[in-house]
């Protein structure tokens, strides 16, 4: 349903986008397309391949002798040249643009080289030698929290870094006086959205003013700025920061590019040039940022007629490997919010937020909402199962009620406005709900596994400046003073023809923000949109900017938009005011229409825009008295119910709360595991929307990532914090075959807090959508815990049972003996020699002999008693890489037993392992045995898992192969194929 | 993720080609579509010295008809090959697979002979030559030999070709009468590389499956006389022959669980489909 509810003749009407002609004629110009100083040189950064490491020396000699090379930067210069980015907590736990000393996850920069061009930057990298000494990664966050952990940051003395409890209500009273508690604990996984434009910087210092100039497609929000600032040792103004028209898109996650800033500024003063770095995808996956992965025990006190009195939520937030500001902005972002869309008054929340050895977690679209939804949504559905209920009754009978609006939460969010019930009614009718619960019933009796899920979520918007201060207590808040907030900026200004311009402080990503400003300016000026030209580039030494300037928590249309149009009533006003001394009437009688401007009452005497705009720059002089000439003005609005967080620890979040509904229906295929969306529908009252099209567009964009987290995204580290999801054919994002159609529904019920009315709407299917899907599965197959991505292995591991057994006796997999983490390759096996175990035994210790064995063994050299250090080319097919190897063979029982340990390094990663040999004299010849464990991290295991295993056997089948012909043995069998592996992996290659 | 320097060179013939690979043998690398050794070059996993386009090399792109075979040129996309107006008929085996290598866009480029000699062990293309038991034509500079599938496919990303030799082209075996064929793969998403891929031919007497995506190559297994109650039975073992490894899209237990079902699905589809 969609009601007619214009708010003028342009906004509130399905407008083409402005952005799209440019955009389709391939004129936009991104950041990367945007000229640059001749003499520009190109950055490139070496990145660590360990999750957890000393860095024990670093030697650029070599790198900075190859062609083309003008500088490298390591974390000494870093540390010469900057200060450690401010973080939110008082914690030791600094971090600079380079790692200083010690490296905490993979993909962390440790060098930069800069380069005439990238090419040679990149060729460069190969030529820094960095001695790393590992150190014990943490991974898992509940790992991490135990006592005697590993810790990220040795001096704050812990990971588990700010612990927070709050109580609103009479929680106690309603746990005990509760008909049952219904308990769920849900482990939402690490996944981020992934722009198609990865962070892009050129950075210009400028000696003689001593300003750094930075081109960037940084999007805010600003309070980063005096961190960067802060950082360079600059005062604000010194640190220009420009961004383009045109976002390859955001997501949040082009806000924790300001590392990259600060480094790529300390290089251009460096090398006395202008330097440009643009990240590669990659990088854009290791590094980045990611959501943080969270852990929520929710606990709901229930009455048995589905009535929720309670909630508990404990909650425990991985950060990765540092605090990276405005983190843990994820966590408390929706705390004012935490009871969602039901009317519950009393809750704990206890909120624990841990650091870990993976990337650093940041801001990504939903910022905490489907963490949090997806254990409040899964709950509700619980809730409903343990009473027995039909899971929609149980929504209905906790909704807020309508007409309770604006409706203060527990937790302290302010809901401005909605009619929940209705937005229900709305959606069962018109999505046709009675048809779907059809297809399920028809679907069960055919044998199918099918399920229909629901999700409810509130919709914030328009982030308060200060609910991060959320996380210190009331005293410390009392000492830093009051933060809330959002100012909003927006410039009209008209030029001496009537051309009217508009430039406004929310960076777009994509979202057509110019689209909707010339529709609220046009409304004003009585003009047509197609008329107004927008500038969405920024310049902080040019526009006016707050803390709050960017594009994040969907507060363009209830911020940027409503100062659009202060500024826009301030021209009109103006212009009024010349338009009544000219025709000398009152100005309360002008009106602006269709590019004319007259006095209500004598319309035939109408004046052109153009010409009363015009005044304004030609005769100042024939103004009203006292009026300033020109027409140029700012709107800045911030609003009012943004409040600081009272003693009470109530915090109003965010200044609009959309509401949206969502229910599904899929089937999950009993063969495959599979998972198909048969119907999908989401309702939305984000408020007047501004733009119908522009607002079905976010809902698409947002539904289309949730079905990604959903079903197939996810950042997968291994244990040992090796990271194995570096490209798109392992972070897999939804294609448009996986996203299917849904029925988009709306209604508007305005938001009295904003001058628009309208809400956010970008965000709202990113928190909903992975949870309705979830829920839909948890109704198909009965299964109560469901970990995202509900991947088709892992359904199918949980609906089909066990597998039928090894058909006959064949020697089962054993466990592995050495230990292996990360993508642990491990293995055992054995192989036939046609020699004696002696002569087997000689070859394994003699240098000169093994290396002729080692497949692409360049040059091996005893470096100790039985250790050796070898340069070896290995690889698969086309596949090599370069890598010094250390192996050392221990405990030796010749020529019986060793045990062989050592690693790998080159550019495509490192190793480490270990694992042992056993010679065994049979007829004929000999049986070596052998069990290996190795972990591979780096780029091979980013970019190269699902070829890890297959990669180790071709290289032990080699080494055998060759151990053999050297001993003057016939081929190996291809049954020997994990022998082979058990001597590469002696090797330190070995996978 | 940027390459590593190399030169290019862009022959407008065979013999110039094979020149060139005769003169850099392991140092040159054949691009054609470029779909997998492009990425693997940016991230210099692969760092040839020579590359060796033939995309200019009107002789090898062509689809043609013998009396047992589609021969399908070193040049030729695999949308050439998809849209051959003979080729639901000639192959109803590909017909089907085909779908299923990349997506429009990218089969617009790749080859069919590049994937084939890549031997990327979850690939839809080897596995349909194993399958059909079809075969590959190297030619050298001095040259030419054809292999059956089994013989040119070793391994992972690992086959029978010398350094100086190119697959020139490769070629399927035409419909058996009274055969029936059928194809289903597992994939996360629409185009990717399959968890599991399964190919099934099946006449009177024999079953004939494929499977993609679980060993290091693709492997084939053929049964005659196998009774319908032996069926699971016979999946079974061979799901546990493959030695199947987990990685981060499957489980070892997925994939001989695909194998199982996928193949019984394929079995029987390819039965009721025999002309």
């Amino acid at each position: 349903m969609k009601q007619e509810t214009h708010l003028g003749k342009f906004v509130g009407r399905p407008m083409e986008r402005v952005e799209d002609a440019p955009l389709l004629a391939g004129q936009a110009m991104f950041c990367d397309d945007l000229p640059v100083r001749p003499g520009t040189l190109h950055a490139a950064i070496l990145r660590s391949p360990h999750a957890h490491a000393q860095i024990v020396s670093i030697d650029t000699t070599a790198a900075l002798a190859q062609p083309g090379v003008k500088a490298v930067l390591t974390g000494k210069e870093i540390k010469e040249d900057s200060d450690p980015f401010l973080i939110v907590l008082r914690l030791p736990m600094d971090q600079w643009s380079l790692a200083i000393d010690r490296v905490r996850f993979v993909g962390e920069a440790v060098a930069v080289v800069v380069a005439e061009d990238r090419y040679l930057a990149e060729d460069a990298l190969d030529h820094i030698k960095v001695t790393y000494k590992p150190l014990p990664a943490v991974i898992a966050p509940l790992d991490a929290a135990k006592d005697g952990a590993p810790l990220v940051h040795p001096a704050a003395g812990t990971n588990v870094v700010s612990i927070r409890d709050f109580s609103y209500g009479e929680p106690d009273k309603a746990f005990a006086e509760a008909d049952r508690v219904v308990e769920l604990t849900v482990d939402y996984p690490r996944n981020s959205q992934t722009p198609l434009e990865g962070y892009i910087v050129v950075a210009d210092y400028r000696r003689e003013d001593k300003i750094y100039d930075v081109m960037s497609n940084f999007q805010g929000p600003f309070t980063v700025h005096p961190v960067m600032s802060r950082a360079l040792r600059v005062k604000g103004p010194q640190l220009r920061m420009r961004s383009a028209a045109y976002s390859g898109g955001g997501f949040g996650i082009k806000q924790a590019m300001f590392p990259y800033v600060v480094l790529m500024c300390i290089a251009s003063r460096r090398v006395g040039r202008p330097v440009k770095w643009v990240e590669d995808r990659l990088e854009h996956l290791t590094a980045a940022i990611a959501a943080p992965n969270r852990i929520i025990r929710g606990q709901a006190a229930v009455m048995n007629d589905g009535k929720v009195t309670g909630f508990r939520f404990d909650q425990l937030d991985d950060y990765g490997a540092y605090l990276r500001p405005p983190m843990p902005g994820p966590l408390y972002r929706q705390h004012g919010i935490m009871t969602g869309g039901y009317d519950v008054k009393h809750m704990t929340i206890v909120n624990r937020l841990v650091m870990t050895n993976k990337t650093p977690s940041g801001m990504v679209r939903g910022f905490g909402g489907p963490q949090i939804y997806y254990a409040l949504e899964r709950l509700m559905q619980r809730v409903a199962i343990e009473l027995g209920m039909d899971h929609l009754d149980v929504i209905r009978r906790n909704l807020i009620p309508a007409g309770s609006f604006p409706y203060r939460a527990a937790a302290g969010a302010l809901i401005d406005s909605g009619d929940y019930q209705l937005a229900v009614q709305i959606a069962t009718r018109d999505g046709k709900l009675d048809e779907l619960k059809l297809r399920r019933e028809q679907a069960r009796s055919e044998g199918r596994l099918y399920g229909i899920g629901f999700a409810v979520v509130v919709e914030p918007a328009q982030s308060n400046m200060g609910y991060l201060s959320t996380i210190n207590t009331v005293e410390e808040r009392r000492r830093a003073g009051p933060k809330g907030g959002n100012v909003a900026y927006a410039t009209v200004n008209v030029d001496a023809l009537g051309g009217v311009s508009v430039t406004a402080d929310s960076l777009p990503q994509g979202q057509g923000h110019a689209t909707v400003l010339s529709q609220v300016v046009a409304d004003e000026l009585g003009i047509e949109p197609h008329e107004i030209t927008c500038n969405m580039e920024r310049d902080t030494q040019r526009d006016p900017w707050s803390i709050a300037t960017g594009n994040y928590s969907s507060r363009f249309s209830s911020a940027t938009a409503p100062a659009a149009r202060l500024a826009a009533r301030k021209v009109r006003a103006k212009l009024a005011r010349i338009a009544a001394h000219i025709l000398k009437v009152p100005s309360d009688k002008i009106v602006f229409s269709e590019g004319k401007i007259y006095s209500m009452d004598d319309p035939q005497t109408a004046l052109r825009f153009s010409r009363v705009a015009g005044t304004a720059h030609w005769s100042p002089g024939e103004l009203p008295p006292g009026m300033e000439p020109g027409i140029s003005e700012i709107g800045v609005w911030s609003a009012r119910e943004l409040e600081p967080p009272n003693d009470a620890d109530q915090i109003n979040t965010s200044l609009t709360y959309g509401f949206v509904f969502d229910y599904c229906g899929v089937e999950v295929d009993r063969d495959t595991g599979r998972v198909r969306i048969d119907r999908y529908v989401t309702t939305h009252d984000s408020g007047k929307l501004l733009n119908p099209l522009l607002a079905d567009g976010q809902v698409y964009g947002g539904y289309a990532w949730g079905i990604g987290a959903a079903l197939s995204e996810e950042f997968v580290y291994g244990e040992d914090g090796s990271f194995l999801s570096g490209s798109f054919a392992d972070y897999l994002c939804p294609t448009a075959c996986e996203v299917p159609e849904p029925l988009i529904l709306h209604m508007e019920t305005p938001s009295p807090f904003t001058p628009l009315g309208a809400k956010g709407i970008g965000e709202g299917n990113a928190m909903s959508t992975p949870v309705c899907i979830a829920n839909a599965v948890a109704d198909a197959t009965g299964i109560k815990d469901l970990r995202l991505p509900l991947t088709p292995s892992k359904l199918a591991g949980l609906i089909q049972g066990e597998e039928p057994a090894r058909p006959r006796a064949t020697a089962a997999t054993a466990p592995p003996s050495a230990r292996a983490r990360g993508k642990g390759i491990r293995g055992e096996g054995s192989a036939f020699v046609a020699c004696a175990p002696e002569q087997v035994w000689q070859t394994l210790l003699d240098p000169t002999k093994l290396a002729k064995v080692i497949p692409g063994c360049n040059k091996l050299e005893l470096v100790g008693p039985n250790s050796y250090r070898a340069d070896l080319s290995l690889g698969v097919g086309a596949v090599r890489g370069r890598f010094e190897a250390t192996v050392s063979l221990t405990e030796l029982d010749p020529p019986k037993t060793a045990v062989i340990s050592g690693g790998l390094q080159g550019s495509l990663g490192s190793s480490e392992g270990g694992g042992n040999i056993r010679l065994e004299a049979v007829e004929g010849g000999t049986r070596v045995s052998y069990d290996y464990g190795f972990d591979i991290s780096g780029k091979v295991a980013a970019v190269g898992a699902r070829m890890l295993d297959g990669t180790a056997r071709v290289l032990m089948n080699q080494f055998f192969q060759r151990l053999g012909a050297s001993t003057g043995a016939p081929e190996v069998s291809s049954a020997a194929r994990s022998w082979w592996r058990r001597l590469l992996q002696l090797l330190g290659i070995a996978r | 993720m940027k390459p590593s320097a190399f030169e290019y060179i862009r022959p407008g013939s065979l013999a110039e080609a094979l020149a060139c690979l005769a003169r850099y043998g392991e140092d040159a690398r054949i691009i054609a579509g470029g779909l997998s050794l492009v990425p693997a070059m940016n991230f210099r996993l692969v760092q040839p010295k020579v590359l060796i386009d033939i995309a200019d090399i009107k002789e090898l792109d062509y689809v043609r008809l013998d009396a047992a075979h589609i021969e399908v040129g070193a040049a030729a996309t695999q949308a050439r090959l998809l849209a051959w107006p003979e080729l639901a008929t000639a192959s109803p085996l590909l017909a089907q697979a085909l779908p299923h290598v990349g997506h429009f866009q990218t089969r617009s480029r790749g080859t069919v002979c590049g994937s084939i000699a890549n031997s990327d062990p979850s690939s839809e293309l080897p596995l349909c030559l194993a399958t059909l038991a079809g075969s590959v034509i190297l030619r050298s500079k001095g040259a030419s030999r054809q292999l059956a599938a089994a013989d040119f496919q070793l391994g992972l990303l690992h086959t029978a070709r010398k350094a100086d030799e190119m697959v020139v082209a490769v070629r399927f075996p035409l419909r058996q009468k009274g055969a029936g064929y059928a194809f289903h793969e597992l994939a996360e998403r629409q185009g990717d590389l399959a968890i599991c891929a399964v190919a099934a031919t099946v006449t009177e007497r024999a079953i004939r499956l494929g499977i993609g995506g679980v060993a290091d190559k693709p492997a084939v297994r053929e049964w005659s006389d196998l009774p319908d109650s032996g069926l699971d039975a016979a999946l079974n073992e061979f799901a546990w022959d493959l030695e199947a490894s987990d990685d981060t899209h499957g489980t070892a237990v997925y994939r001989r669980q695909l194998v199982r079902r996928l193949g019984r699905r394929a079995i029987l589809e390819a039965r009721a489909c025999r002309n």
